[in-house]
């Protein structure tokens, strides 16, 4: 069992693959940590001995992960909002902040689509 | 793109001399400007500036945390007030 970062034990996989399972760590990440703690990219998670774990724990420290990460960006966000500027406005409807249309799409930021009853169709 | 670092950041310029002249005199007086694209700069903190969005000047009092950001961003100007229908289903 590796256990990094608090709850994150992902198995039976590559080193760099493994760490990206953590929030905050992508794969460029996950490749300067394993750098640092001079472990090989390749070698599987239960293959790491008690020796690298303690370094590869140490080089993840150096990031801000996890839910200090997710705190930071909320609070990124509530800063946007609370100072009433565009973007914070626009987090505030649920609508996307940087300029995309939304006649049709973003339906990333909008949800589901809610369907509007009796809506006219063109009139002749 | 990011504006370069040697510029610095823009102030419109007439915007920047009110504002000095603000400073020194101690009076923070509502300041009317059409200068959406001035950045926020630390002298800025603790005036009301109005900011125009093309119909009238919208009062924006300007914190700490604002700095670095544009004037115009505090200025919104579209107003969607909804669609028809939402309005009727609110009501029932």
């Amino acid at each position: 069992m590796a256990r990094i970062a608090g709850i994150d034990i992902p198995k039976q996989k590559r080193g760099v693959i493994a760490l990206t399972y953590i929030f905050g760590i992508g794969k460029s990440r996950a490749k300067e940590i394993l750098e640092k703690a001079k472990v090989s990219e390749d070698t599987k998670v239960s293959d790491w001995n008690d020796d690298e774990i303690g370094r590869i724990r140490e080089a993840v420290g150096s990031y801000t992960i996890e839910g200090e990460l997710r705190s930071e960006t909320q609070l990124s966000i509530k800063r946007l909002m609370d100072i009433g500027c565009y973007r914070g406005i626009r987090h505030r409807s649920g609508l996307p902040l940087r300029g995309q249309r939304t006649k049709n799409n973003s339906r990333t930021r909008k949800g589901k689509r809610k369907t509007v009853a009796n809506k006219k169709k063109a009139t002749k | 793109m990011a504006r370069s670092l040697k510029k610095g950041p823009y102030v419109h310029y007439s915007l920047e001399k009110k504002i000095q002249q603000g400073a020194s005199s101690g009076k923070k007086t509502v300041i009317k400007t059409w200068s959406r694209a001035s950045m926020i700069t630390p002298d800025f903190v603790g005036f009301t500036i109005a900011v125009h969005n093309g119909r009238q000047f919208v009062p924006v009092y300007i914190t700490e945390n604002m700095v670095g950001h544009k004037l115009g961003e505090f200025s919104p100007t579209r107003s969607f007030r909804g669609h028809a229908g939402a309005k009727n289903k609110g009501k029932k």
